[in-house]
């Protein structure tokens, strides 16, 4: 059955061709710590299950310290002009998006439909998806562009190269809030919210409880790792079992003032700061500054919301 | 229950605000809140490495890159701004507020992939919103095209983050009914994703409100900039 196994060795094989495009490049003056740096990448995806926990740990904090003190170079490849693409844009027009909205289509039909084929596992479908509709995507670039497959790869690089840490930290923070779990800090954390609050007011419990959610997520990164801390140790016992507040819409908008909380944080790097590395703004933290507003002025409105709708 | 472990998120959160490499703190908060719980530092390295490993998939995403720098070696970019700037009257206000409005709409029936940082705004969103300020305002400098930039990010996430949970067959949604569930409460997912609207709504409201102003500051600042900064 084809499943996440044949996506990472997919991913590993993509990895370990950017590892030796690298490796290749001499006119980047770092290019042996990007080689190895997307050389360890590679080996994680190929090799992650027979490494042992230790062995990834050692894998994890090589990548680390060589991304986070020899830093990593940004390659010199060759590939078209501004003025070849603006040629290339009026020759080939619309056909330009049919690869490009290929990956999401492909995607979106695949979740759908794949987990009904024998052939895939339905578990994770949407990254079997995501993966056959890169290659869609690739071929057809190749046929109806003209886009070489190696040049594919020295653009990815490219893009890579760009992310440069970044290209790791949506892994490394997840991976740090399964240790977060583990170390009991999410215990901690709901401990001390629900030792803050008095008891009293029916305001003071849903303002607790939607500021506690946004603020735990940026703590976490994640809404969902806050989600059961927060709602068990505010929501359950004060709104709902002490003011006899509704379940539904408790925690349908406790949810959502999580969300506030990711749109304030580099915790949730693969929406706040890979976009800013993707886009080549030399601020990181700008895409946070310009949700900023929108954050609060929105978890005000939530908590506005929940205290109107939640006692009904 | 001990505080010991929050030492880790204040190394977290001292380092971002402190703007050291991202990585190293991430790996230091780690080892700080394994060692307070109790884990040796073998241990700690061992938890870490089995978490960073279940979550690949995390990194999956990646693989998008080569092909959209094909396309953007093609021209995508240059094709995506070409036909803005032929559109009149088109603004960073109009391009955003419907991109926000169709990111939101399509999470909102389930439509989850039709978006994405590396697959939408690289490549067309944000050289479109880009396209479109220029059009209208000229040639503009380097800083308020890192601001559209920036905006054009900002929007594909709000659209997101508060679109998906008017759909019920979402994780989130799903997380909630299955917590409930745990303690005793059964809720419909439904009632969850009936719930989410109000907030779907002023969240459009609100961050489309953002993005007006926004345009108007663009245009001021359009005004005011000095000629030399102007490409």
């Amino acid at each position: 059955m084809i499943g996440i196994g044949a996506v990472y060795v997919f991913a590993g094989l993509v990895f370990a061709v950017i590892a030796l495009l690298s490796a290749g490049d001499s006119g980047n003056p770092k290019r042996w710590a990007n080689t190895a740096f997307w050389g360890l990448f590679a080996l994680s995806f190929l090799a992650g299950d027979y490494l042992g926990d230790f062995g990834n740990g050692l894998l994890v904090l090589a990548m680390v310290l060589i991304a986070g003190t020899v830093g990593l170079g940004i390659g010199k490849n060759q590939t078209t002009t501004v003025q070849q693409r603006g040629t290339s844009a009026r020759l080939y027009r619309n056909k330009l998006f049919i690869p490009a909205l290929t990956i999401p289509v492909v995607t979106l039909i695949g979740s759908f439909t794949f987990k009904h084929i024998a052939l895939f596992n339905p578990a994770q479908i949407t990254l079997v998806s995501l993966s056959i509709g890169v290659i869609v995507a690739l071929l057809l670039a190749r046929v109806l562009l003209k886009q070489p497959i190696p040049a594919a790869f020295q653009e990815g690089r490219k893009l890579l190269d760009l992310l440069g840490w970044a290209s790791l930290l949506p892994q490394m923070l997840a991976a740090l809030g399964a240790v977060f779990a583990l170390a009991g800090v999410g215990q901690a954390i709901g401990g001390l919210a629900a030792q803050a609050i008095p008891g009293g007011s029916r305001f003071a419990a849903v303002a607790a409880y939607t500021i506690g959610m946004a603020a735990f997520t940026a703590i976490m990164g994640n809404a969902f790792a806050a989600f059961p801390v927060m709602t068990a140790g505010i929501g359950l016992p004060l709104i709902i079992a002490k003011f006899g507040g509704d379940a539904a819409v408790m925690t349908a908008i406790g949810m959502l003032s999580g969300f506030c909380g990711t749109l304030m944080t580099p915790m949730a790097a693969n929406f706040n700061i890979v976009p800013a590395a993707l886009l080549g703004l030399h601020d990181r933290y700008a895409v946070i500054k310009a949700q900023l507003p929108t954050a609060f002025l929105l978890l005000a409105a939530n908590t506005v919301l929940m205290y109107a709708l939640v006692f009904r | 229950m001990s505080l010991l472990p929050l030492l880790g998120v204040l190394v977290v959160v001292l380092g971002f605000a402190a703007r050291l490499n991202p990585l190293l703190l991430v790996m230091a908060g780690a080892i700080v809140s394994g060692l307070a719980s109790g884990l040796d530092f073998a241990g700690v390295i061992s938890a870490f490495g089995k978490a960073f490993n279940d979550n690949r998939y995390v990194s999956v995403t990646w693989l998008v890159l080569p092909v959209i720098g094909a396309l953007e070696r093609a021209g995508l970019q240059e094709r995506a701004r070409d036909m803005i700037a032929r559109i009149r009257g088109a603004s960073v206000f109009s391009i955003l507020c419907l991109y926000l409005l169709m990111r939101q709409s399509a999470a909102a029936i389930g439509l989850n992939s039709l978006g994405g940082q590396a697959t939408m705004m690289r490549p067309l969103i944000a050289p479109m919103a880009e396209a479109a300020g220029e059009a209208r305002l000229g040639a503009l400098p380097e800083k308020l095209r890192e601001d559209i930039r920036a905006q054009a990010a900002a929007a594909e996430n709000v659209g997101w983050f508060f679109g998906e949970d008017v759909f019920v067959a979402i994780g989130s949604i799903l997380l909630i009914k299955g917590f409930l569930e745990q303690n005793g409460i059964s809720v419909e997912p439904l009632q969850l994703a009936v719930w989410s609207i109000p907030t779907a709504v002023l969240a459009f409201v609100i961050h489309a409100t953002r993005l007006y102003v926004f345009d108007r500051r663009l245009v001021r600042a359009s005004r005011t900039a000095p000629e030399g900064n102007r490409a």
